[in-house]
């Protein structure tokens, strides 16, 4: 019998000739995120637990996104506990203002096709769109980590996910992924691994792929796998030769298979306030809104500001807008083709790359009664503000096309770069 | 074999980390200084009202959402005996086992207390509520091995040759 992706990712890994989804073994990790937020959680426990040196200094990537710039005077602490703990452990791979984790990771390569990588998020799930087995684990599993190189896993079932045939012009990845969640609902692919394919995929940038594998985990999934193409091996830096044992055997088992059709997709949304509570677009029309959120690791690259920028050229936003672009390099490439410039004149308020409105801490808190639409990946109660905020999660076409009319609005076309 | 009997708090499904302990609080110094916040955006009056040894009765899907480990650590803090739940989220499970917080999953129990009852728990083998039993599976062994350890810290701790063995 074959092997899915994540079965030949643990495989390659451990050296064992078959996995099988239940058996508990240990990886060898290739890379880890660390973000601010838990920098000091790791480092005292990494300390408590009796280590003085990290298992390998390259391999250990520290970020800084959730509270950059800060917004309270406590937040520079953590800055203050991290680049301690770098300089004393020699680490090089810091970034104290780049952008967001989950972009950073693979736009930097530091997460690559084949690759075990864990993070101290729940949206490190993120770099199976380049082929890469990555999961959020705590701070303290991670100082683990940190101090030996390796952890247990517990081999995952498969559910495979097909997509054939041609997107309509303005359903975007989001709207998909939005629907699989609908479809699985929250805990539908707990401690499973995703495997998404089909012609559709195929069609897919590495971004829109990335927005999946984002949300993968808001089904419960421990990832969220794209086989590496000729796409993912430009973006990467690797060769097509170095990739081509990365795909799910036709013959492997898949403990259940969804199937779609591109076709048959439309632009929908999380109401709030699950990420499973779908409804498409047409059926919450009109609904009023108070802000637009249009950024984050889900949907804050570059053919999203490009889509947002497409749809606002040569118009006002009726409502407070936000725009945050997931890196400084997608700020810098999209300030060069002109999106930035027709955001800013569509009245857009642009912020600095990271997370600080999608995780509730800076940037754009709503307060009760209010109503916003936004692009990020979760709608919980409280997140982005008071309890009685409405969070409706959408594809930036969504949001762009709602930002001009202060309503939920059908978008138009995207552009898809 | 560990028993304990503990009053029961009622919750639904899907209780996330956000609700759990919301990101605002998570720059706070200590797990004491946050726990006066936990369930903030759903029951803020629960911190004042759980005593030790109580016991959380939830739906699916238990702990779902990000990865901070406050989350398991302020329902320890809050002297919470364990929770049971129809289901846990992934990262939620482990980071709880890795702080020594006890998870029990069943499906039955929810039907079968409401808030404010008691509940008795014998580990690994039944829930007792009244006079009607529900069976509950044990955990698999490397993880007993650390909840045993009393938390991946101590397992690590006697892997370096710092812990001295009871």
């Amino acid at each position: 019998m074959g092997s899915t992706l994540i079965e030949k990712i643990i495989q390659h890994n451990t050296g064992i000739e078959k996995v099988t989804p239940g058996q508990i073994v240990t990886v060898d990790v290739d890379r880890v995120m660390i973000h601010d937020i838990f920098i000091p959680f790791a480092a005292d426990k990494f300390k408590e637990m009796g280590f003085t040196k990290l298992w390998d200094p390259d391999k250990v990537v520290l970020i800084y996104d959730h509270m950059v710039p800060a917004a309270k005077v406590e937040d520079s602490r953590h800055f203050r506990i991290g680049d301690a703990f770098a300089a004393e452990q020699g680490m090089t791979h810091v970034h104290r203002t780049d952008g967001i984790c989950h972009q950073l990771m693979t736009e930097m390569r530091y997460a690559k096709p084949g690759d075990i990588v864990f993070g101290t998020d729940s949206h490190t799930t993120t770099y199976g769109s380049v082929g890469c087995f990555s999961t959020g684990i705590g701070y303290t599993e991670m100082a683990g980590i940190l101090g030996t190189g390796k952890l247990w896993i517990r081999v995952p079932e498969t559910i495979r996910v097909v997509i054939d045939g041609k997107l309509p012009d303005n359903v975007m990845s989001k709207d998909i992924i939005l629907r699989i969640l609908g479809d699985l609902r929250a805990d539908g692919a707990t401690y499973r691994s995703l495997e998404f394919t089909g012609s559709a995929v195929k069609e897919m940038s590495v971004a829109a792929r990335t927005t999946m594998s984002n949300m993968a985990v808001e089904c419960g999934a421990k990832c969220g796998l794209f086989a590496p193409d000729e796409k993912t091996c430009e973006y990467s830096g690797v060769s097509m030769e170095e990739v081509s044992w990365l795909y799910g055997d036709e013959d492997a088992e898949y403990v259940k298979t969804l199937t779609y059709r591109a076709e048959d997709l439309v632009p929908v949304c999380a109401c709030p306030s699950q990420v499973d509570n779908i409804k498409n677009i047409s059926e919450v029309e009109g609904t009023p809104l108070d802000q637009v959120f249009i950024g984050s690791c889900t949907n804050g690259r570059l053919e999203d500001l490009a889509t947002a920028a497409k749809i606002l050229e040569g118009k006002k936003v009726a409502i407070r807008t936000i725009v945050t672009p997931a890196s400084r390099q997608i700020y810098l490439d999209a300030v060069k083709a002109g999106y930035m410039s027709t955001l800013a004149k569509a009245g857009c308020i642009i912020t600095t790359p990271g997370c600080g409105l999608c995780c509730g801490r800076s940037g754009g808190i709503l307060t009760d009664g209010e109503r916003v639409l936004a692009t990020n990946n979760r709608n919980f109660l409280g997140r982005m503000g008071t309890n009685k905020v409405q969070i409706y999660l959408g594809s930036p076409a969504s949001a762009a096309a709602s930002a001009v009319t202060g309503r939920i609005t059908m978008p138009e076309a995207a552009v898809r770069l | 074999m560990k028993e304990f009997t503990g009053k029961v708090w009622v919750l639904g499904d899907d209780i996330d980390t956000d609700i759990i302990i919301p990101t605002e609080y998570l720059a706070l110094p200590t797990i004491d200084d946050m726990k006066q916040y936990g369930f903030y955006p759903l029951r803020p009056e629960l911190p004042g009202l759980i005593q030790e040894g109580d016991i959380i009765v939830a739906g699916k899907n238990f702990g779902c959402g990000s990865s901070r480990e406050q989350a398991p650590e302020i329902i320890k803090a809050l002297k919470v005996s364990c929770v049971i739940a129809k289901s846990y989220a992934r990262i939620f499970f482990r980071n709880s086992i890795n702080n020594g917080l006890l998870l029990i999953e069943n499906d039955q129990i929810q039907d079968a207390v409401k808030e404010g009852d008691t509940l008795t728990v014998r580990v690994g083998e039944a829930l007792v509520a009244g006079d009607k039993e529900y069976p509950i599976a044990s955990l698999p062994d490397n993880l007993m091995e650390i909840l045993n350890a009393g938390g991946l810290v101590r397992a690590m701790q006697r892997r370096n040759g710092i812990l001295k063995e009871d």
